[in-house]
């Protein structure tokens, strides 16, 4: 059992007349994800990929049945779009989006929040359950089937570790992005939790990089409740200087907070195996 | 984006928020004229955007107009932590009875906005806050709601105000407050916060950091962004416009590769294999031809640059697309330093074949094409 989307999974795509929302709605669709149409307001009664352009939500609910929603819109209009996916009781929403201004995301995680809707991003790849559903712009074939959950907070360095655990044997059963941003919505914690409750899963990747505290959040979680599954965890960014982004929106080293030493140290202390090198989680997974 | 302290307290002017009068000077003359302008003892502070200018010497009194002058020149003649100091901000001095520490920063796992605040102000907060965490109060606030007049008293309070200033005080938390808002601040920071002799409260210090991904709203700023990022090199300044992103580093390894966390994790293996990376340069997801020629122009136009090392994950992207794209760049900007390229993904085998045919090694692991740059760095004199 896979968590969070599967085969029952229905989506909604904010932005599918886009170019990246229609060629990734493209390639969703030939995943075999159900999608079941799209929102782009002033495009409503239009087709693409042979799916309804909805100009709102509420109509496109009157319209289709849906579960949830990706947002690729552009960064000043993905507040707005999020916002109605969210006022639309879709669960879960993925925001593909990145460089949403931070107290815009301030606010849609408390709306989030509020609603108890899981959002997943913004700044993410996606999310995969393989062989079922894919809600991103992962490439679905690197991806198995199998025993595995993934979490990471990037998008290629995520596809390098599946695309290694998959030519290791090992499968996965989820693998999803939390996000590249400084405020995202499903946060390590609640992954691990949802990864405990699955029966499915058996061991969990983390990959983590610098700034913020998730990675060290999900370590004194992991310590505090015994977890009881293997974790293999890689963080990057240790050649980052301090006070210099480096790609991500969330990866910086505020004065001496969010280097990969203390995320690594804490989590080797909380029990958490630590790859050194990307390549080296499935290594440790299979011994574990 | 970091503000200059006379630009933030530009703002805070326009906001009513307390400041001390200043002047922004950039020759050692104007400082003597900011100096009989303000009338009277006055302080010279660098204008930088690196931290610690106090203890490298950026902030010095002065208590005569010819002091004033000398001052200036040896402030403005400096380089703090390589940052040159073209602009100086002299300011009245103020007499203070005790200082104190406000700010408002981006809570990243509350996911809202928190004020964080001290009695003991001037210093550094970091410090405070890893040895005693008591002393620093923290408040929370709602996101939909925003900040309320009784959140600030409270905090006001909680600085050990009480009276008539209790309200002055709690008046300029709200100020910082909607500072935060208006102008899209990851923060914005008075460090001292004064309270004078004669019981003035005053931000002595301003630091307002601006959020980049707000700068599509923020006209002003971005304006401000193009024309100067002191805390930029120039190559860096470059890659922000052609929408890459780049941070130089000390060595000579250059570095290109596609999404944050692949060029993060690479960075870390040539260190590893005890290289060390000239750069961090991510093309992004889709790894476009026409955005790795931009990539390329842009490392390699750092001249301690020895070996390319380009690390591509193609996931959607072809990899002979890409093998093609870089040949195709290689011969139109002639480059003659060692290259090597990981390639890896979608039609991997033809993108490899297509490199080997023009003898760049192409290496299927991350590892071993991390190695291999390590290794073809030029050894002697």
């Amino acid at each position: 059992m896979p968590i969070l989307v599967g085969r029952k999974t229905k989506a909604i795509v904010w932005g599918i007349t886009g170019s990246q929302g229609s060629f990734h709605t493209q390639l969703m669709l030939e995943y075999g994800t159900k999608i079941v149409g799209g929102v782009t307001p002033g495009r409503g009664g239009q087709e693409i990929h042979g799916l309804p352009v909805f100009d709102t939500a509420r109509e496109a609910l009157e319209r289709e049945k849906a579960t949830a929603a990706m947002i690729f819109v552009p960064a000043p209009y993905a507040k707005d779009a999020t916002l109605e996916a969210i006022a639309a009781d879709l669960n879960p929403v993925v925001v593909i989006t990145e460089g949403i201004p931070v107290k815009d995301e301030i606010q849609i995680m408390e709306v989030a929040k509020r609603k108890k809707t899981t959002i997943i991003g913004p700044n993410t790849p996606g999310i995969i359950t393989p062989g079922q559903c894919k809600l991103g712009i992962m490439p679905g074939h690197i991806f198995k089937p199998g025993k595995i959950g993934l979490v990471s907070r990037s998008g290629t360095l995520t596809y390098e570790i599946a695309a290694s655990l998959t030519n290791a044997g090992l499968g996965q059963t989820t693998c999803l992005g939390v996000g590249g941003d400084p405020v995202v919505g499903l946060s390590f914690v609640d992954v691990l939790k949802m990864f405990k409750k699955d029966a499915a899963t058996k061991a969990i990747a983390m990959i983590g990089e610098i700034g913020g505290n998730a990675e060290e959040r999900a370590a004194e979680y992991v310590r505090k409740t015994k977890y009881p599954k293997p974790i293999v965890a890689y963080v990057a960014g240790r050649a980052a200087p301090p006070g210099k982004r480096m790609g991500h929106a969330g990866a910086i080293i505020t004065g001496r907070a969010g280097t990969a030493e203390t995320k690594i140290e804490s989590l080797r202390a909380a029990g958490v195996k630590l790859a050194l090198k990307p390549g080296d989680i499935a290594k440790l997974i299979k011994r574990s | 984006m970091k503000l200059f302290e006379y630009e933030a307290k530009d703002i805070a002017r326009e906001y009513g928020l307390p400041v001390p009068d200043g002047l922004v000077a950039t020759s050692p003359a104007q400082v003597k004229e900011a100096y009989l302008k303000l009338g009277g003892p006055v302080m010279v502070k660098a204008q930088v955007l690196v931290a610690g200018r106090g203890k490298a010497g950026g902030i010095k009194a002065a208590s005569t107009p010819d002091e004033a002058e000398q001052v200036g020149n040896g402030i403005l003649s400096m380089t703090l932590k390589g940052e040159k100091i073209s602009r100086v901000l002299v300011e009245k001095k103020l007499a203070s009875k005790h200082e104190r520490y406000v700010s408002i920063v981006v809570d990243r796992s509350s996911k809202c906005y928190t004020i964080l605040c001290s009695t003991q102000g001037g210093v550094d907060i970091e410090g405070i806050a890893a040895e005693h965490p008591e002393q620093i109060v923290r408040h929370q606030i709602d996101p939909l709601l925003g900040l309320q007049d009784f959140e600030s008293r409270t905090v006001a309070k909680e600085l050990g105000y009480s009276g008539k200033q209790l309200t002055q005080v709690a008046t300029i938390v709200s100020k910082l407050y909607r500072i935060m808002l208006d102008c899209d601040a990851e923060l914005v920071e008075s460090n001292p916060l004064i309270e004078t002799e004669s019981g003035e409260i005053i931000a002595a210090d301003l630091r307002i950091l601006i959020d980049d991904n707000s700068l599509f709203r923020q006209r002003k700023f971005l304006e401000r962004a193009k024309t100067y990022e002191p805390d930029m090199t120039q190559l860096e300044i470059q890659a922000r416009e052609k929408g890459l992103a780049y941070v130089e580093l000390t060595g000579n390894i250059g570095i290109i590769g596609n999404g944050a966390g692949l060029v993060m994790a690479t960075l870390d293996m040539i260190l590893d294999y005890k290289g060390v990376p000239a750069n961090f340069c991510d093309v992004g997801g889709g790894a476009s031809e026409e955005r790795i020629a931009a990539a390329l122009q842009i490392v390699l136009s750092n001249p301690k640059v020895k070996v390319l090392l380009i690390n591509i994950m193609g996931g959607i992207t072809r990899c002979d697309d890409v093998a093609r794209a870089i040949l195709d760049i290689q011969k139109k900007m002639g480059i003659t330093i060692p290259m090597v390229i990981r390639l890896v993904g979608t039609n991997e085998k033809e993108g490899q074949k297509i490199l080997a045919e023009a003898k760049i090694p192409s290496l299927n692991s991350m590892e071993a094409a991390a190695a291999k740059a390590v290794q073809l760095i030029p050894r002697g004199p």
